[in-house]
C-alpha cells in the first residue's frame, strides 16, 4: 500500500484558499450541540492531495489502461465525449427542485432516452429512476407483487430463479417480499423444462431470467418458458445485464417479458467508476404500467416536458431516490445512444458476438475447454480449467492472478457457480482482434508455465503493487478504518 | 463505426476461422421469430461527436440555472475545488470496475479505505461502508439494518420517523420497506419550536413497543434537535437509534457517536455536500457508519486492510459473506454497486479542505444563513416560523401571503428563493425554507432581499388596507 493520506498530514498544514475566510464564532448555537474536537481529517497541501490520488489511480487496472474482459460486466470503452458533455456547467449546476421550465434541455435528454429505450426493448414504457440494476430489480419485483395484490391473487409469493442467475436476482426477490425457488439448468445451458413445469403453480408470482444467460448462451426455449409461466399466472422479469449480446436484434418485449431492467453502465457504456454509480432503465408492458415508480419525464398538455410525480400516479409503488435517480449518468447514456444511432446499436451486438465467438474458438483451438462447446457463444464465453486444476493443482483463481502479471484484468472467476474452475470472459465489441489474439497467447503461455513451473502461477501476481492478499485475515482481524489513536505509523 | 475497431479484413479473417459466412449466422440459435431486421425509427440515425456536442451545449446553455441558488432541501450548492473532478475523472478511476481483483485495484480500494476512515472521523462511529446510492436509500437501508439488529436482540420493530423528515425520504422508506410489512409511526413536531413533540415522544416511549428511532440533525426544517436527550431516552427504552445527518454540519456539530451517553447506533445521510455537483439530483452518494459490534448487519461493500504474501499491507473487499453475490437470497441487501466515483470525489474534497477548511465551510454556511434570516425578516411581514429555535444552514420563514407566487416571481428574477413548505401541507402555505451556503456572498443576500422587497406589498399599501 501507499502511505495513507493521513500519513502525509501535519498539524496546521492546509490547502489554502479553497474555503472562504470565515472565522465567525458560532455563538448562537447551544454549546451541547457543538463538536468539541475537530474530526480526524488529513491536513495536507493541494499538491500532496493531487500527487497522492494520482499515484493511487496508477495502482488500478481500468479500461483506459488495460484489456478488461470481465464477464457479465460489459467493460467496453467509455467515450470521453459522454463524460465531457454530461459535465457542462448548465447540467452540473441545476438544482433538482428547480422549476421544470428552466430545465427543458436536461428533460429532453431524459425523455428521448426513455423513448429510445422503449423502442430498443419493445416495452410499452421505460423509466430511468433506478440508481442501479439491483434497484431496477427491486422495483420490478415490487410491481409484480402489487399486480397480484390488485387482482386479489396475493397467494402468489414464490419467485422462480434459475440456478445460473446473478446473486442480485434472489436478493431482490426477497427484498420485494417473495420466497425464492431455484430452477436447475440442463446440460446444454438451457433452463430445465421439466423442473420448470413441476415448479409452477398457484403460488408462482413470476420468474427472473437473464437472456442470454450468465452461461454465455441464448435461452432457446424462451417462448415455451414464457408460455408455461404465463399460463400458470406468473409474470416474467428480464434481467438486462446481458443485453449487449442482442442489442437492436432481439427485444425482451418480443420474448414476452412483462418487466425488465437494463444496466446503462453496461450496454450503454456509462462508466463503472470503480464500482458505481450505476443507473438502470426500468421497462414494463401495459399490465404493469400503473405501478411504475416515479418520477419520470412526460410531455404535458401544454407541450413542455415535466416530471410525473406521486400525485399523478395513484397506483405507483413509490419512489427509489430522494430526487430523480442518477441524472448525470443518464446524460452519458443519452450521448452514447445518439453517437451509435439505430444502426450503431445493432453493430454493438454484432461485433460483441463476433468477438466472443472468435475468442471462444481460438481458446478452444489452443487447447482450453469450453463449458458449452456445442453452443454459440453470446457476447461472452466460459472456459473451465477443471482439467488444469486436476492435473497440475492450479486453480482458475491462480490463472486469473497470473493474467494480471501480463497486464490483462482477470475475467470473472467462479461465476456462474454451476461451472467448476471457470473463467467468464466478455471481450465486448470495442476490442480489436489483435487484443483477442494476444489474450489467447497469454493464456497459452500461462498454461505452459503451469506445466513447467506451477509455483510461478500459484504464487501470482508478482508485478502488481501488492501480491496476493490474505482475505481470511482481512475478515478475521477487521481493519476497516484508520483512527488517530491507531497512530501515524499505521498510516 | 463508432467505437468498433474492426476493419473489413479483420471481419473476414475472423469469420473464416469461425467457419461461417456472415456474422448473422452467429445468431442462428435464436428463434427466427424473435429476430428483428432493424430498430424502429424512434431511434434516430447516428450523429457525429461534433453534432452531439453542439446539441448538448445548446441544451446545457438553455438549462443554465438562475445565478443565485437559495434552495437546499436535501441538495446543497457548495463550492467544489477544481482538483476534485480533475482527479476523480482520470480514466484509471473512471473506467475501472468494482475492485473484486484486489491486486489490480489497490487505487480504488485505498481510496475507499480512506473514505471509510474519514466518514468514521466525521460521524464518530467505528466503521463505515463504501457508500450506498443516496441519502434516502441509505436511510431505508439503515432502517432495514436496525430491524435486523432489533430482531437479533428480540426487540420490537416499529420505526418512529419524525414528521420533520424530508418528504421524499419518507416516500423512499415507504417504498423499500413496504414489502417487509414493518410498521412506521410518525412523530409529530411541536408547532412552536419545529422540533420533536416532547410530550408525544415521552408518552410513546413510555408505552413501549417501539423499536427504532430516526433522529434527523438538522431536521428537514434545518432546525437542531436536542439529540443527547432523545438518544438516551430511546436507548433506555431499548430502541436502536439511527442518526440522519448533514456531513458538512458535522465539522461543527457534535458527531452522532457522541450523542447522549452511548451515541447513535447507526449514522447515515446524503453525501452530496462533500464535493458532488447538484447535477439535477444525481448521481450522489449515501453514507452509512455504525458500531463495530453491528458490522455484520451492515449493508453494502466494505474495504479492509490486510497483508499480502510478503507480509506487506494492502486492501481488499471484506465481509463479503453479507453480500448478494455470495449469500444470494439471504444477503443483507440486494445492493451490488456503490457510488464509487462520487466517493472518490468526496475523499478528494475532504482531503483538500481538511478539518479546518470543512469547519470554515460549515461556519460560513451558518453565518450566511443567519445573515439571510436577519436580512429577510427585516422586511415587513416576514418572520421566522419557529423563532428562537437554533438552525444550521436552512431556516423556515413565513410571510403574510401565499409564498408560492412569490417564489415563482423570484425565479423569474434569477433567484431560487427556497423550498415551498406548502408542498408538505396546506397549513404551511405561507412558509418557505431558504438556505445559504458558503457559496452565497453578502451581496447575493442583499440582492435576494431587495428583489423580495419589490415583490411584497409596500408598507403604505398594507397600512391603507
Amino acid at each position: 500500500m501507499s502511505t495513507l493520506i493521513f500519513g502525509h498530514s501535519r498539524p496546521g498544514r492546509r490547502a489554502p484558499g479553497l474555503a472562504p475566510e470565515c472565522e465567525e464564532a458560532i455563538d448562537d448555537l447551544p454549546n451541547d450541540l457543538l463538536r468539541k474536537h475537530p474530526p480526524a481529517l488529513p491536513e495536507v497541501s493541494e499538491l500532496e492531495v493531487v500527487r497522492h490520488y494520482t499515484r493511487l489511480s496508477q495502482q488500478n487496472f481500468s479500461i483506459d489502461t488495460h484489456f478488461y474482459p470481465l464477464g457479465s460486466c460489459t467493460m467496453k470503452y467509455n467515450p470521453r465525449a459522454a463524460n465531457h458533455l454530461a459535465m457542462l456547467e448548465g447540467f452540473l449546476g441545476a438544482h433538482p427542485l428547480a422549476p421544470e421550465r428552466g430545465r427543458q434541455g436536461f428533460l429532453a435528454c431524459v425523455f428521448e432516452l426513455q423513448e429510445m429505450l422503449q423502442a430498443v426493448t419493445g416495452m410499452s414504457r421505460v423509466v430511468l429512476n433506478p440508481m442501479a440494476g439491483a434497484q431496477g430489480e427491486f422495483a420490478g419485483m415490487a410491481m409484480i407483487r402489487r399486480y397480484h395484490e390488485m387482482r386479489k391473487d396475493a397467494g402468489r409469493n414464490e419467485v422462480l430463479v434459475p440456478d445460473a442467475a446473478h446473486g442480485t436476482n434472489p436478493a431482490s426477490a426477497v427484498m420485494s417480499g417473495f420466497r425464492v425457488r431455484e430452477i436447475p439448468t440442463d446440460r446444454e445451458g438451457d433452463v430445465n423444462m421439466e423442473a420448470l413445469r413441476a415448479a409452477v403453480g398457484p403460488q408462482t408470482a413470476g420468474i427472473m431470467l437473464t437472456n442470454p444467460s450468465t452461461l454465455g448462451v441464448f435461452e432457446r426455449r424462451i417462448l415455451d418458458i414464457a408460455k408455461i409461466v404465463h399460463e400458470a399466472g406468473g409474470l416474467l422479469y428480464y434481467d438486462g445485464a446481458n443485453l449487449n449480446a442482442i442489442l437492436g436484434r432481439v427485444r425482451p418485449g418480443d420474448m414476452q417479458f412483462d418487466v425488465l431492467h437494463l444496466n446503462l453502465h453496461k450496454t450503454f457504456s456509462t462508466p463503472h467508476g470503480g464500482g458505481g454509480p450505476g443507473a438502470a432503465a426500468l421497462g414494463v408492458g401495459p399490465r404493469l404500467e400503473p405501478f411504475l415508480p416515479v418520477p419520470f419525464v412526460a410531455r404535458s398538455e401544454a407541450g413542455g416536458l415535466v416530471w410525473v410525480e406521486e400525485g399523478d400516479r395513484p397506483e405507483t409503488i413509490g419512489r427509489l431516490s430522494a430526487f430523480m435517480g442518477n441524472g448525470g449518468v443518464l446524460l452519458r447514456a443519452y450521448v452514447y445512444a445518439r453517437l451509435l444511432g439505430r444502426q450503431g446499436m445493432r453493430r454493438v451486438s454484432e461485433y460483441a458476438t463476433l468477438n466472443a465467438n472468435y475468442l471462444a474458438r481460438e481458446l478452444e483451438a489452443a487447447g482450453f475447454e469450453l463449458a458449452y462447446p456445442r453452443r454459440r457463444a453470446s457476447h461472452e464465453c466460459i472456459v473451465t480449467l477443471k482439467r488444469e486444476a486436476r492435473e497440475w493443482g492450479v486453480s482458475a483463481m491462480d490463472f486469473a492472478k497470473r493474467l494480471l502479471d501480463y497486464g490483462v484484468h482477470a475475467p470473472t472467476t467462479y461465476f456462474p457457480l454451476l461451472v467448476p474452475e471457470c473463467l467468464l470472459i466478455e471481450p465486448t465489441e470495442t476490442e480489436s482482434p489483435e487484443t483477442l489474439d494476444a489474450f489467447v497467447l497469454t493464456m497459452t503461455k500461462i498454461r505452459e508455465e503451469v506445466q513447467n513451473d506451477p509455483e510461478r502461477v500459484r504464487n501470482a501476481p508478482w508485478t502488481t503493487p501488492v501480491r496476493r492478499l490474505d482475505d481470511v485475515r482481512a475478515a478475521r482481524e477487521l481493519d476497516l478504518a484508520w483512527h488517530p489513536q491507531g497512530g501515524l505509523d499505521k498510516a | 463505426m463508432p467505437f468498433i475497431p474492426h476493419t473489413p479484413e479483420d471481419v473476414s479473417g475472423m469469420l473464416k476461422k469461425l467457419g461461417v459466412a456472415r456474422v448473422e449466422d452467429l445468431f442462428d440459435e435464436i428463434p427466427p421469430a424473435l429476430r428483428i431486421d432493424a430498430l424502429p425509427e424512434t431511434v434516430p440515425e447516428q450523429v457525429s461527436e461534433q453534432e452531439i456536442t453542439r446539441l448538448m451545449r445548446e441544451r446545457a446553455h438553455g438549462d443554465t440555472p438562475p445565478a443565485l441558488c437559495f434552495l437546499g432541501a436535501g441538495a446543497y450548492d457548495h463550492f467544489i475545488p477544481a482538483a476534485v473532478w480533475e482527479i476523480a475523472t482520470r480514466g484509471e478511476f473512471y473506467s475501472a470496475y468494482t475492485p473484486y481483483q484486489a491486486e489490480a485495484s489497490q487505487g480504488t480500494l485505498q481510496v475507499i479505505y480512506e473514505f471509510q476512515s474519514m466518514m468514521t472521523g466525521l460521524t464518530g462511529l467505528e466503521v463505515s461502508n463504501a457508500s450506498l446510492y443516496d441519502g434516502a436509500s441509505a436511510l431505508a437501508e439503515a432502517c432495514l439494518m436496525a430491524c435486523r439488529v432489533q430482531n437479533q436482540k428480540g426487540g420490537d420493530l416499529v420505526i418512529l420517523l419524525p414528521e420533520t423528515l424530508h418528504p421524499a425520504y419518507l416516500r423512499v422508506i415507504e417504498t423499500i420497506l413496504e414489502p417487509q410489512s414493518i410498521a412506521i409511526e410518525r412523530i409529530p413536531y411541536d408547532r412552536k419550536s419545529g422540533r420533536l413533540d416532547r410530550l408525544w415522544m415521552e408518552a410513546r416511549l413510555a408505552r413501549g413497543g417501539a423499536g427504532i428511532l430516526v433522529l434527523a440533525q438538522p431536521n428537514f426544517f434545518g432546525l437542531l434537535e436536542a439529540v443527547d436527550g432523545w438518544t438516551d431516552a430511546a436507548h433506555r427504552a431499548g430502541l436502536t437509534v439511527i442518526a440522519l445527518v448533514n456531513p458538512t454540519s458535522l465539522a461543527i456539530l457534535k458527531p452522532p457517536g457522541e450523542w447522549g451517553a452511548e451515541g447513535a447506533d447507526i449514522v447515515c445521510g446524503e453525501g452530496q455536500p462533500l464535493g458532488v455537483p447538484l447535477s439535477s439530483g444525481g448521481p450522489y452518494f449515501g453514507f452509512l457508519t455504525t458500531r463495530m459490534r453491528l458490522v455484520r448487519q451492515m449493508p453494502g461493500r466494505i474495504v479492509g486492510r490486510t497483508l499480502d504474501r510478503d507480509g506487506r499491507p494492502g486492501f481488499t473487499l471484506t465481509l463479503q459473506a453479507r453480500e448478494q453475490h455470495i449469500r444470494r437470497a439471504r444477503a443483507m441487501s440486494n445492493i451490488c454497486t456503490n457510488q464509487g466515483l462520487l466517493v472518490t470525489a468526496a475523499t478528494l474534497y475532504l482531503s483538500l479542505l481538511g478539518p479546518a477548511g470543512l469547519a470554515r465551510v460549515a461556519r460560513a454556511c451558518h453565518a450566511r444563513t443567519r445573515l439571510l434570516v436577519e436580512s429577510l425578516t427585516a422586511l415587513p411581514g416576514i418572520r421566522p416560523l419557529f423563532p428562537g429555535t437554533p438552525f444550521f444552514h436552512e431556516c423556515p420563514l413565513v410571510m403574510d401571503q401565499p409564498v408560492r407566487p412569490i417564489l415563482e416571481a423570484l425565479t423569474d428574477r434569477g433567484i431560487l428563493g427556497g423550498y415551498d413548505l406548502g408542498r408538505i401541507g396546506p397549513e404551511l402555505a405561507q412558509a418557505w425554507l431558504p438556505c445559504a451556503t458558503e457559496a452565497r456572498s453578502a451581496q447575493d443576500i442583499a440582492c435576494y432581499r431587495s428583489e423580495l422587497e419589490r415583490l411584497l406589498p409596500s408598507p403604505e399599501s398594507v397600512r391603507r388596507r
